[in-house]
């Protein structure tokens, strides 16, 4: 058997998908470019060069106080006392209401719409610089760096404020050494309702009142841990706003004269308490501005904006408090905020006219600065916004004091209000424009990785195709390719070099890709040319034509918001309809029945003796139950489906929820005793098989890991639940105990499961081998097939029943080894009738290959399950058993098909199953319940084991990657388990499957998967086909996302459908397609260890 | 012979097609506010009520039943009421069908009824008229080799063609065009018909053109 080339070919097939999600996704995500450089005191910003020095001038307030309340909704904020029976949520902020109506000159309260993405980081990062994050930031949530870009913090202490930070500490990481007091505390454990807001109330009012600080950031966490904890639907929501609203009044008590305060949520959440999207329930969040001194100058009129965009809190609080406009901003200052005319004095500040022509001016330098830098913003709309600009400067120098020095008469109310309006317009276009520039896309990119992606699926699908051929030779498929890759990139590389005097990676590795994927393609034609008849082809595409249908349908949904809202039970309509299809088919065949008995009977020898009628009805009876079980299994998966903000009437499973949430403690026990049979019946039904098979006998790593750390693992993810789940308070002496096993549990949790993986990587061999004495005066076989043996003494240890020990033994598979050997050795095979040697039986190898492979999967799936809330486990057995059904109903079609006659008579997986095998993969997804949208991420999964949150970034993104594409890991590793299944539930007696001649020769005897060993060539080629199936079915799903988010680039739902989906659909093809890798790669070494097995034996069999 | 056959299977076909337009045409006379979107269950009801009644009429006018070998009074009831045993249960079959691929299971259980019986006035009566209250044949029949008359074959088609249109019609449900007939179980039924008149269409007119290849064994 071929392994190095199998796995080097299918390394280079998956870099080159690699490499063209890379490309796309590169030129479909943008960056913007960041300036910079920072405003200072001494910018010009009036015209005609009068200098003004606001820095110097006396400004509207000495010192603001910046309340953040994360996640603090708009619904929060709001009072209405017609409601008698409010939500927990709701009236809870009643001080809010009471000041907007009792001191309206003081205080608004206004909806503060967010730029999506709506997390932490970004918005922080947003509401300091004035600027709009880019899309490609989402991610760094777990790695926030400092701020470079200029922004208000850092404009304050240019000037000379004194700034004191309390609470979350993703400000201490943003903005380090940039407060002379800073008190944080540790946000990312969203568990923790109360240390963050504890930390800051002990300092918060004696910081208050003493004079030491003029901007002081209090960033409250509370309201935003209850939100993802429990929801805001929850007593816990109301506890956590009653407290925040004593919080306001305290500290409105405290207030001086010279102090803004301004409190505000930086994002709203959903109904679940999530955000991270741009639904309104996520971006709208409150701000409320009071000060003791009159703020406004009256009672809310018409003319105040209904919605406070994000970005305008930083002009309005440089100009308030004195400092210059971060450089970046674009966002324009609160009108109401500022006199509408100049007012004697300067204490009163600026009026509206001076505050929008710095704001106006400022952002003009900006936007001059940027599009020399990046010239991404379009030419014409630059040039109206400059043509604007100069209008607007012509006409505020007109109207301006500095023109017409006197008391400025000139200007009168109208043309004044006209020229606001003039520079409010202008300012909002700017606004527009960068929105519009920083999600534009690099079309080169985008379209160089759509063709490699296509390409790659083609050369996938043709390589499967071939792969009867590989088998034989196809020694310089890869060689030439990657040759010609590397003198392509070479040679890119030196062209860009000499032309442009810089080499862009990107544009090396492009042409290289493409030139050897067209290359291998032609390789690969050439070599089908070859091999394969056209026959086979034409019958293959008739073959082909149902599962091609139903995935073309998945790739088509794809390309439809409404079918991407509604995949999961789109993936599962589409699984159930193909499922449906096989019994269906193979009925129109007529293999599904016995054939009827014919009076006028062909005579025999011409055809061959039909199937025992019971067999075929046995395995039809197996095939229809696997099938019950498949709709049954995907019927009952939907029940644990999530719910996206799109679907109006939906409510999430109630197993997402994790214990600890759950209020009624019956219900509680329920969902407890639930998982804790789902997690039971999964370690027994691997065990029993393992078992049933004879797997458990032997004493290697593997038998271990089945033995011993797959129960233990269960047992520990039993307690551990147990830990978790119990609610917090509940045993006060015991607090410590629950802390310390929370962090223990998991992670003797990972060790065990990592130790086991080892174990089974090192030593896959499940084979227990048994000599029995000679048995005078009998064959080998005539020993096989007699009496049960004498009871074996490990039977006591095992369980193995005597019934399963005669079926799964398999001791003419070393005779026949022995005898294939000798021969090939040259010697004289004479002994061969006449055996009076030890017969050898070895338990657990007809199921050799398979046995390691399902052992991992079913740690893997034990490890999966650690990270997902509790009543995944149900969903996980589900998944195992639609796993079992979909192989089961493939090797009963294949043995059908087999019993009828009709066999390829290779061991190659037809296209059904393997699109069923990626289609419940997807639909397993969201069973475990996933959504392919950024806000439905479970984080918690980051807290397994790690409650105090992360240093690094790499442990927590691994683990929340692992949790959200356990079902794509686990249906990859399980992948190879299609080629071996018919193998393992191979018909006896029948005419057999694959072996041909070998296989009827021996007659009763089970060789299962010691046929491929057989025939390595078969099994190499076997396998390789399996994979390029599989890949090219998951990649032509990922180049139907790509093309979804290449062509609706400019759909209303790109950035909320679109592109997370097809964020998800990459990165589950890379983990599916490394977990493929790990999985074939198990397979490779256990045939190493196999072949090594044999090797030892005739060797001590020779010695003997 | 062949001619003959067809002609017949054509003539019938055109009676069961139009009985399938009079069910929709002439309840919107009496009926006032009678449409197919509206009025869907009413509609639903009366083109059910067509069918069968058509196809009962035709098939036992035309003498395509298999003969039954007795004639007594009290085996012709046990037919009958093993045909009515076995609409009922194939009524069932259908519901728990388009349940499990993801019909609301309490909600509007009235109009999945009521797709399952149109379903099963479109297939599962078919199979009574032509092969009689025999499951093990209505089984035999839908493969490959299984057809034995001209009648065979358009009931394989005709019976395809109907639950392939039933399952294209659950197609337009999840789009959010908020269209009438996007309404559970509009399409589906509306699917189901449609593939059903293509099917009355298409089965005389694929037999016809493939009577050179269509051989049956004789009973
Ligand atoms: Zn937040
Ligand atoms: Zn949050």
């Amino acid at each position: 058997m071929k392994r190095l080339p199998i796995l080097c070919l299918l390394l280079w097939l998956c870099a080159l998908f690699y490499v063209g999600i890379y490309l796309f996704v590169s030129g479909f995500l943008l960056v913007r470019l960041e300036v910079n450089r920072t405003s200072a005191c001494d910018d010009v910003l009036q015209p005609g060069g009068r200098q003004r020095d606001f820095c110097g001038a006396k400004p509207r307030f000495k010192r603001t106080l910046l309340l953040i309340v994360d996640a603090l909704k708009i619904d929060f904020a709001r009072y209405d006392p017609a409601n008698k029976t409010p939500r927990p949520y709701e009236n809870k902020l009643p001080v809010l209401e009471e000041t907007t109506s009792l001191r309206p000159t003081h205080s608004r309260l206004y909806p503060f719409r967010a730029d999506p993405p709506t997390t932490t980081m970004q918005r922080i990062k947003g509401f300091t610089t004035g600027s709009l994050p880019t899309f490609i930031d989402v991610g760094n949530n777990f790695a926030s760096s400092a701020i470079l870009e200029d922004n208000i913090i850092h404009q304050f202490g240019q000037i000379g404020k004194r700034l004191v930070f309390m609470g979350d500490d993703t400000w201490e990481s943003l903005f380090p050494k940039k407060f002379q007091r800073s008190l944080p505390f540790p946000s990312f454990n969203v568990k923790d309702l109360h240390t963050v807001d504890n930390g800051i109330l002990q300092h918060l009012y004696s910081t208050m009142v003493g004079d030491d600080w003029d901007v002081l950031v209090a960033h409250f966490l509370g309201v935003d841990h209850c939100g993802h904890r429990f929801g805001p639907d929850h007593p816990a929501m109301g506890q956590k706003l009653t407290q925040m609203d004593g919080v306001i009044r305290a500290v409105m008590e405290r207030l001086q004269n010279d102090t803004l305060l301004v409190v505000m949520g930086d994002h709203g959440m959903t109904d679940t308490g999530d955000h991270g999207g741009d639904s309104q329930k996520e971006t709208d969040a409150a701000l409320f501005l009071y000060s003791p001194t009159p703020l406004f100058p009256g009672p809310p009129s018409q003319s105040e904006p209904e919605v406070v965009p994000q970005t305008d809190l930083v002009p309005t609080l440089a100009l308030l408090l004195g400092a210059p406009i971060p450089y970046s901003n674009v966002g324009q200052v609160l009108l109401p905020l500022f006199p509408e005319a100049q007012v004697q004095g300067a204490a009163a500040g600026l009026s509206q006219l001076e505050a929008l022509w710095v704001n106006v001016k400022q952002v003009n330098r900006f936007l001059e600065t940027y599009s020399s830098m990046a010239r991404d913003i379009p030419p014409e709309s630059l040039a109206a916004l400059q043509a604007h600009f100069s209008r607007l400067s012509s006409a505020y120098l007109a109207s301006s004091p500095a023109s017409s020095p006197a008391s400025s008469p000139a200007s009168s109310p109208a043309s004044r209000q006209e020229l606001v309006e003039s520079m409010q317009a202008y300012l909002t276009a700017v606004r527009e424009t960068c929105r519009a520039t920083w999600a534009r896309f690099n079309p080169h990119k985008m379209a160089a990785g759509l063709v490699i992606l296509a390409l790659a699926c083609l050369l996938c699908f043709m390589v499967s195709q071939a792969s009867g051929a590989l088998g034989a030779g196809g020694r310089g498929l890869l060689t030439v390719p990657v040759a010609t890759a590397a003198a392509v990139a070479v040679a890119a590389a030196a062209g860009q070099a000499y032309t442009r005097g810089s080499v862009e990676l990107t544009w090396c590795v492009a042409p290289a890709v493409l030139v050897s994927e067209l290359v291998m393609l032609r390789g690969v034609r050439r070599w089908v040319g070859a091999k394969v008849e056209a026959k086979h082809w034409s019958g293959s595409a008739h073959l082909l034509l149902p599962p091609l249908l139903v995935a073309g349908l998945r790739c088509a949904s794809l390309l439809s918001d409404s079918y991407v809202i509604a995949e999961g039970r789109v993936v599962t309509f589409l699984l159930l309809s193909l499922g449906l299809y096989v019994p269906v088919r193979l009925h129109w065949d007529g293999h599904l029945l016995p054939p009827p008995h014919d009076p006028q009977k062909p005579p025999a020898g011409l055809l061959p003796p039909p199937p025992p009628p019971a067999l075929v009805r046995r395995e039809s009876y197996v095939l229809l139950g696997c099938l019950g079980l498949l709709v049954g299994g995907a019927y009952l998966s939907l029940s644990f489906h999530a719910c996206r903000e799109e679907q109006g009437a939906c409510t999430p499973s109630p197993f997402l929820s994790p214990l600890a949430r759950m209020q009624d403690s019956r219900l509680k026990n329920l969902h407890y005793g639930l998982s804790l049979g789902a997690l039971a019946l999964w370690t027994h039904l691997l065990r029993r098989w393992l078992r049933h098979y004879g797997n458990l006998n032997a004493s290697g790593g593997a038998v271990m890991a089945a033995r011993w750390a797959l129960p233990l693992a269960a047992v520990g993810l039993g307690l551990n639940w147990a830990v978790s789940g119990t609610p917090e308070g509940s045993f006060r002496n015991l607090a410590e105990l629950i802390g310390a096993a929370q962090v223990a549990l998991p992670r003797a949790l990972y060790a065990l499961l990592g130790l086991a993986a080892a174990l089974l990587w090192a030593d896959p061999l499940t084979v227990f081998l048994k000599t029995r004495g000679p048995a005078p005066g009998r064959g080998s076989r005539a020993l096989a097939t007699a009496a049960p043996p004498p009871l074996p003494r490990y039977r006591a240890s095992t369980g193995i029943s005597p019934h399963a020990e005669l079926q799964h033994l398999i001791p003419q598979i070393y005779q026949r080894m022995r005898r294939s050997l000798e021969d090939s050795e040259q010697q004289l095979a004479a002994d061969r009738e006449v055996d009076t040697r030890p017969a050898v039986e070895a338990y657990g190898l007809g199921t050799v290959y398979s046995a390691p492979l399902l052992l991992l999967c079913g740690l893997l799936g034990l490890g999966l399950l650690l990270l997902h809330p509790e009543g995944m486990a149900v969903s996980f057995l589900l998944l195992l058993l639609e796993m079992a059904a979909l192989l089961h109903i493939h090797a009963s079609a294949i043995s059908l098909a087999g019993l009828q006659g009709v066999h390829s008579g290779d061991f190659s997986v037809p296209w059904t199953p393997l699109v069923l095998w990626a289609l419940a993969s997807s639909q397993f997804f969201h069973a475990t319940g996933h959504l392919p949208t950024f806000s439905s991420i479970q984080w918690g999964a980051a807290f397994v084991g790690f409650p105090g949150g992360h240093s690094g970034t790499l442990l927590p993104a691994t683990l929340v990657a692992l949790n959200t594409f356990s079902s794509h890991i686990l249906f990859a590793v399980a992948c190879p388990l299609l080629l071996f299944w018919p193998l393992v539930c191979e018909v006896r007696g029948g005419a057999g499957g694959g072996g041909g001649a070998a296989g009827q020769e021996e007659g009763e005897d089970a060789v299962m998967e010691m046929r491929l060993r057989e025939n390595p060539q078969q099994f190499s080629s076997a396998l390789l086909q399996l994979a390029t199936r599989y890949l090219t079915v998951l990649g032509v799903q990922v180049l139907a996302s790509v093309c979804a988010a290449a062509v609706l680039r400019r759909h209303l739902m790109v950035w909320k459908v679109f592109t997370p989906k097809l964020m998800f659909e990459t990165c589950g093809f890379l983990v599916s397609s490394v977990f493929l890798l790990v999985g074939v790669g198990l397979v490779l070494r256990t045939d190493l260890a196999v072949g090594r097995w044999f090797r030892r034996l005739l060797h001590a069999d020779a010695s003997r | 012979m062949w001619d003959h056959e067809i002609k017949a299977m054509a003539s019938s076909h055109a009676i069961i097609a139009s009985s399938v337009f009079m069910a929709t045409v002439l309840p919107a006379v009496f009926i006032q506010g009678f449409s197919v979107y509206g009025t869907h269950l009413l509609w639903l009801y009366s083109v059910t009520g067509a069918v069968s009644v058509v196809n009962i009429a035709v098939f036992w006018l035309l003498g395509i039943s298999q003969p039954t070998k007795k004639n007594t009074l009290g085996y012709k009831l046990s037919r009958l009421v093993r045909s009515c045993m076995y609409l009922l249960l194939s009524c069932l079959f259908y519901h728990t069908v388009v349940v499990l691929y993801g019909a609301p299971l309490i909600e509007s259980a009235l109009e999945t009824f009521s797709l399952a019986v149109l379903l099963t006035s479109l297939t599962t009566l078919r199979c009574l008229c032509v092969l009689g209250p025999n499951v093990q044949a209505w089984i035999r029949v839908f493969s490959r080799h299984g057809a034995m008359s001209v009648w065979d074959t358009s009931l394989q088609i005709t019976v395809a063609c109907s639950l392939i249109g039933a399952w294209l019609g659950a197609f337009p449900i999840p789009l959010d065009w908020d269209r009438p007939w996007q309404v559970w179980p509009v399409s589906c039924s509306l699917g189901s018909v449609v593939g059903y008149l293509t099917g009355l269409v298409v089965a005389p007119a694929w037999i016809h053109f493939h009577r050179k290849q269509l051989t049956y064994k004789s009973k």
